[in-house]
């Protein structure tokens, strides 16, 4: 076991223990829930390497649908089939979604309370910094990747330029450069 | 809320279902197709609605996805809260468990390998563009810049340097919040 968890030694026992885990990442999740992830999944349960998590992110990311819900049918799949997938889904989805149900009925009361207001403001920043913290634990993985730091650092700023400054369309940017970085991978990898 | 007769409430499954095969990055980037159905082309509910069930979403624990569920309970009560949810989880989850198992069984070929070993850096590239797109509108607006600013990085470092959980983070952000902050 190394001190970043590049190894993944543990499994979950039981589908009432992946239900938990998902639940317990679930509510912990404000603003988004793929750093909570990170810090569940692989620094405390330690059931996922970063290297596996970066991985399963970026084939959940591609496809349709939320990456954290993609994530869970992925983990849950892997560990015990589709109940383990149905599982890791209901614990991330179950109790969050009677809360937010929960919050709409009262919601108009307290919109427009500026206490209010101003503490939904601060979560927000702080969903912010959690996720921009788990891009930079991320990164370190990408040290040992097949395609050289230099390209993953160009291939990563490219992305990060595309999305948050000229606001591409998701799609064409993983269509674009992602073909561009899998073509590399491939000729690097050439047996 | 309404109730809404079968066929509508099919209807409304159905583009679900339809949108929750393009949302590739998530059902939040559909959400202007959803707005365009449930409140430009059937008059369902009003813009006020649309917006308030995102930002409810965004503001409770779990996945930003539920969002999808409250629209459902604005446009027909219960059963609209179904349509709208297994609409958009159904069909992107059976794809997601073909592919997956797919690959799974593919991981070792250079095509697989190739594949996520390039996607890698892109997936750092997106986590840092969403942290900069959720952070932006709190460091644009001059009210709520610097106090934005200060949690930003407070959070990061206190995250890079661990052993403190998020949830203290997110509580001290909602207090600075509440107290003025920002």
């Amino acid at each position: 076991m190394t001190a970043d968890g590049s190894d993944a030694p543990t499994t979950p026992r039981s589908l009432a223990e992946v239900f938990r885990s998902f639940n317990r990442l679930a509510l912990q999740g404000f603003g988004g829930v793929i750093a909570i992830a990170q810090i569940e999944l692989v620094e405390r349960r330690r059931w996922l390497s970063r290297e596996q998590f970066v991985e399963m992110l970026s084939i959940a990311q591609v496809l349709p649908g939320p990456n954290i819900v993609n994530l869970s049918l992925m983990l849950g799949d892997r560990w015990f089939g589709v109940r383990g997938a149905i599982a890791a889904l209901a614990g991330l989805i179950a109790v969050p979604l009677v809360i937010v149900m929960a919050l709409t009925l009262v919601y108009a009361r307290f919109a427009d309370v500026p206490q209010v207001a101003g503490a939904l403001r601060g979560m927000g920043a702080v969903a912010a910094g959690l996720v921009i913290a788990t891009a930079l634990k991320l990164a370190g993985t990408l040290k040992r990747s097949p395609l050289g730091r230099t390209a993953c650092a160009a291939i990563a700023v490219v992305t990060l330029l595309a999305i948050a400054w000229q606001r591409l369309p998701l799609v064409g940017v993983l269509g674009v450069v992602g073909s561009v970085a899998v073509a590399i991978a491939w000729a690097r990898l050439k047996p | 809320m309404n109730s809404l007769p079968i066929a509508d409430l099919l209807a409304l499954a159905g583009h679900f279902m339809l949108l929750s095969l393009l949302a590739v990055g998530g059902a939040i980037t559909t959400a202007s197709d959803m707005h365009r159905y449930l409140v430009v082309e059937r008059g369902w509910i009003g813009d006020a609605d649309f917006t308030a069930s995102i930002a409810i979403a965004q503001a409770a624990p779990g996945p930003n996805v539920l969002f999808v569920a409250v629209l459902g309970w604005h446009v027909g009560g219960p059963l609209g809260l179904v349509a709208t949810m297994v609409g958009t989880l159904l069909p992107s989850t059976l794809l997601t468990l073909y592919a997956t198992r797919w690959a799974e069984q593919r991981r070792h070929t250079r095509g697989v390998r190739a594949f996520t070993a390039g996607m890698a850096p892109l997936t750092v590239g997106l986590l840092s563009a969403t942290g900069w797109v959720l952070a932006e509108p709190f460091l644009r607006a001059p009210e709520s810049r610097w106090g934005a600013l200060v949690l930003v990085v407070v959070t990061i470092a206190a995250m890079l340097r661990g052993g403190i959980g998020p949830l203290w983070l997110v509580g001290l952000g909602a207090l600075a919040g509440a107290l003025g902050g920002l």
